[in-house]
């Protein structure tokens, strides 16, 4: 996961507002978000299975990305976007053991550094970590596979907060068209499979999945520009995911935004570039080449 | 980016190490906390580890293959699941004769539950019938799930609580010649669906009470369901259990339940309880491991409990306790407690839960299961701290596998699906996909972990020849041929019941102590041995039940290592009263009965 696009207002913009507006509009608003549904998940529903992973995870991506940001851009990065995925880490990730939540949150971060392109990253960062160590540490991670707490009132708050703060981004658009894929494409699937409907309806009401939903898959920086390619793209991941998800895959929607979200920046940076080659003014021709 | 090649590379470096890093963790963790002989021969064994065991059970004469529940055909679809317990197995001396029996339950509607006498030949025989608790298996009765023996009117002979999913019943034994039914002047409610019940004498008053767990809600007939929503709310913070029983002995054949008077209120699932003094205060505190949540421990305060999970730090993380075992693995003086739970690789990592007492005032754990390597079990079930080969140390012998049926296809994604969901759809059994003949977690390799008394544990398991790959339950710990080594009794769902029979190296010693109460209750349950030698500590309690399902041998096996010198046992009973013993010499059985 990685920072929504809500981010500081651009210089030269009208004057500047009130400040309960800026600190809503801020960059923070995301790591608050996060912040609240983690301390809400714990308090109520002792979701981690202790503060002192999380805060690994937390910490280790903030100096990994200082650290990294320093060497490879020359400066000092923000760190709410390492925040936000060292908690999604802490979160996401289920060990008994310390060392994969330091390890995932290292991997997330230095991912944003070496697999670039163009001055972007490919991967989602926590998608990437957790992606990896699921499959390179399965006998000692697992994802978060648990619901919190017995009714549907955790779960509504959180999907009306996330909703709200995603629309305010402009990136509402991209967790809607992958609900709708995900419910549209469990029914098929029950229809296939012969399960109960709502056997397969079943992972959208969990935990993993409202961060997902919410962080992962609308992290600008590894999201398209357009809002038809975003949205493009939520139904591919629900797609392979519906195809994952078939093959008995537990972990089909982060590995599907896994293979999905590098090709789909590859294609728009593809587009773009001869779009620009296309628009880009022809030189002249020199007289004498004219002749 | 703005540096070059060179720091271009060496971050690659960087990153490509961190993606090795997890091989390079799973080589060292195999090789630490895994034995890496294989298969040896009982020699070999011995040889290397100082013990090994044969399975008997068709020499001894024991046949039995327990038969897995049949119930609502609602449930049809995930009947392995749902019919998943049953197996237990609890030791006793019904007969007084001073070698220990087999008492093993079955769960099929109309099946027979049997109680294997000793012959002192190395064979048993099946004397449930003539002795009256076989047929407790009737329709309408609901089926066994488990047993705990308990002196309850001190008359010196074991009685029977048999726990069941449907009508808990209890037996009187007749002077080892025979039991009879007296469930009804017991005043036991109508119907409990338990899987864990104990022993205690709550209030030290020479009488023995009666603790009952229960898992599905006691209004659930699960023969005759009204509907199908009686699965848990929650995969982790489930409380539509069923409710707790404590049946205080008014010392009359009569039993009053007090459990909400005495502090005990919860409707999480039980699923293993074991009582001792944890907090050395002289009355014995009640841990509680619960499936589908956090694990609840009652601190006795002189006869009233409260709950002490969280401030204690056993009850805050949520997983799916299926196992209570204490044990005093640093020879300290100090019971550990043991919790089995849920590991499957690539899908849930719970991990088992060794709680060790920190150093203090105050009563607080620590989960060490991973630095001691008692972490991954598997689908773990019961488990017994036992010194296997008598070095002084208590190893650990753990049970596992859940329900094995294709070899190639397995439950768990189906499983992982629902269990994420919400409890509207996880609580209700017809949104589960059916089974159709899949496993989940089935085929498991078992544990025996043995301690190094260095602060490590290694599984030998496969190279003391425990190979079997049964859905093991429930296992109890006996010296059923009274050699001086501990054998093992597994009870294994839907499977036969394996007798592991412990060949132990003679260099090794050891000592035993059978307690007799007199002003304490008459089982001597709750009593507790210190016993000191070469220097060591070690401390064991009589316990009514330990482990899932099942209850070891009521005398304390203790192992000693080679040319032991003892010093002194301390016995604390109950009552209060301190006895000393001392002059004791190794490889005995001591008898000791409370000085009035």
């Amino acid at each position: 996961m990685n920072l929504p696009a809500i981010t500081a207002p651009p210089a030269g913009a009208p004057p500047r507002p009130v400040l309960w507006k800026r600190v809503l509009d801020s960059r923070f608003m995301p790591p608050v978000f996060i912040t609240l549904i983690l301390l809400a998940g714990n308090l109520s529903f002792g979701i981690l299975e202790s503060y002192q992973k999380t805060l690994l995870a937390i910490v280790t991506a903030i100096v990994a990305e200082m650290a990294l940001g320093r060497i490879f851009l020359g400066k000092w990065p923000h760190p709410s976007s390492a925040y936000i995925t060292g908690i999604s880490v802490g979160i996401l990730l289920r060990s008994p053991a310390f060392w994969p939540f330091a390890l995932c949150a290292a991997l997330s971060i230095t991912s944003k550094y070496a697999v670039r392109l163009r001055g972007r990253h490919l991967f989602n960062p926590s998608n990437f970590g957790i992606c990896a160590l699921l499959f390179l540490a399965s006998e000692s991670v697992a994802g978060l596979s648990i619901q919190w707490g017995n009714n549907f009132a955790a779960l509504i708050v959180i999907w009306i907060l996330g909703s709200l703060i995603l629309w305010r981004a402009k990136r509402f658009q991209i967790t809607a068209t992958y609900v709708v894929s995900f419910f549209l494409l469990a029914l098929l699937r029950a229809h296939i499979t012969g399960d109960p409907w709502q056997s397969e309806v079943a992972p959208i009401t969990g935990p993993m999945y409202q961060l997902f939903m919410f962080f992962m898959i609308t992290d600008p920086k590894t999201t398209l520009k357009s809002r038809k390619g975003q949205c493009a793209v939520a139904v591919a991941v629900a797609v392979v995911e519906f195809l994952m998800r078939l093959d008995q895959s537990v972990y089909a929607p982060l590995y599907a935004l896994f293979v999905v979200g590098p090709p789909a920046l590859l294609i728009e940076m593809w587009i773009d570039a001869r779009r620009k080659r296309r628009l880009a003014p022809v030189p002249q021709l020199r007289p004498e080449m004219a002749q | 980016m703005k540096r070059g090649p060179v720091a271009h590379i060496v971050l690659w470096v960087f990153f490509l190490g961190m993606l090795a890093m997890p091989a390079i963790m799973r080589r060292l963790s195999s090789q630490r906390r895994t034995a890496q002989a294989g298969e040896l021969s009982c020699q070999s064994a011995l040889a290397r580890y100082g013990f090994c065991f044969q399975e008997v059970s068709q020499q001894a004469g024991i046949h039995f293959v327990h038969e897995a529940p049949v119930l609502d055909p609602k449930l049809a679809g995930i009947m392995p699941e749902v019919a998943s317990m049953g197996a237990s197995v609890s030791i006793v001396d019904y007969n007084r004769d001073g070698w220990p029996d087999i008492y093993v339950t079955n769960s099929r509607t109309g099946s027979m539950n049997h109680l294997y006498r000793n012959n002192h030949d190395g064979t048993f025989t099946d004397v449930a019938p003539e002795m009256g608790i076989a047929d407790v298996n009737k329709p309408g009765t609901g089926v066994s799930m488990g047993a705990v023996w308990g002196d309850y009117d001190n008359d010196g002979y074991e009685d029977l609580f048999l726990i069941k999913w449907g009508k808990p019943m209890l037996f009187h034994n007749d002077h080892g010649q025979g039991f009879t039914d007296v469930t009804a002047q017991a005043g036991l409610p109508a119907w409990i669906n338990a899987n864990t019940a104990t022993w205690l004498d709550y209030d030290d008053d020479g009488k023995l009470d009666l603790f009952v767990g229960g898992y599905y809600p006691e209004d659930v007939n699960l023969w005759h369901l009204k509907n199908t929503r009686m699965m848990p709310d929650s995969f982790e913070y489930a409380d539509n259990g069923g409710r707790k029983y404590l049946f205080h002995n008014l010392g009359n054949g009569h039993f009053e339940e007090v459990s909400e008077k005495a502090g005990i209120k919860s409707r999480r699932w039980a699923l293993a309880c074991a009582a001792a003094d944890l907090e050395g205060t002289g009355y014995p505190d009640l841990f509680v491991a619960n499936d589908y949540g956090v694990s609840e421990l009652y601190l006795n305060d002189h006869g009233h409990f409260h709950e002490a999970g969280q401030e204690t730090g056993v009850g805050f993380a949520p997983k799916s306790g299926m196992n209570a075992a204490f044990g005093d693995i640093f020879d300290q003086g100090k019971y550990s407690i043991y919790v089995s739970n849920i590991s499957e690789e690539g899908v849930l990592i719970q991990g088992n839960n060794l709680w060790v007492p920190q150093d203090g005032k105050t009563l607080h754990y620590d989960n060490l299961a991973r630095d001691l390597g008692v972490e991954l079990g598997g689908w773990s079930f019961g488990a017994q701290f036992g010194d296997l080969n008598n070095d002084g140390n208590l190893d650990l012998f753990l049970e596992n596998g859940y329900i094995s049926a294709s070899k190639t296809r397995s439950y768990w994604y189906d499983f992982s699906k629902v269990a994420g969901g919400n409890s509207s759809i996880i609580s209700d059994a017809s949104h589960w996909p059916a089974f159709d003949g899949r496993s989940l977690s089935g085929y498991q390799q078992k544990k025996v972990w043995i301690n190094d008394g260095a602060g490590k544990f290694i599984d030998v398991a496969q190279a003391v020849g425990v190979t079997d790959r049964y859905d093991g339950r429930a296992i109890a710990l006996a010296d059923l041929w009274n050699t001086g080594a501990l054998d093992a009794v597994v009870a294994n769902q839907g499977g036969p019941l394996l007798i592991y029979k412990n060949v132990v190296a003679p260099e090794n010693d050891w000592i035993e102590f059978l307690l007799e109460g007199t002003k304490s209750n008459r089982s001597a349950i709750g009593a507790q041995v210190t016993l000191y030698w070469d220097g060591k500590e070690q401390v064991q309690a009589v316990m009514g039940a330990s482990g899932f399902a099942s209850e070891n041998a009521r005398r304390l096996h203790f192992g000693l290592g080679k040319n032991p010198e003892i010093e002194k046992a301390v016995i604390r009973w109950p009552s209060g009263i301190v006895q000393r013993l001392e002059n004791l010499t190794p490889n005995q059985l001591v008898r000791v009965k409370e000085p009035s």
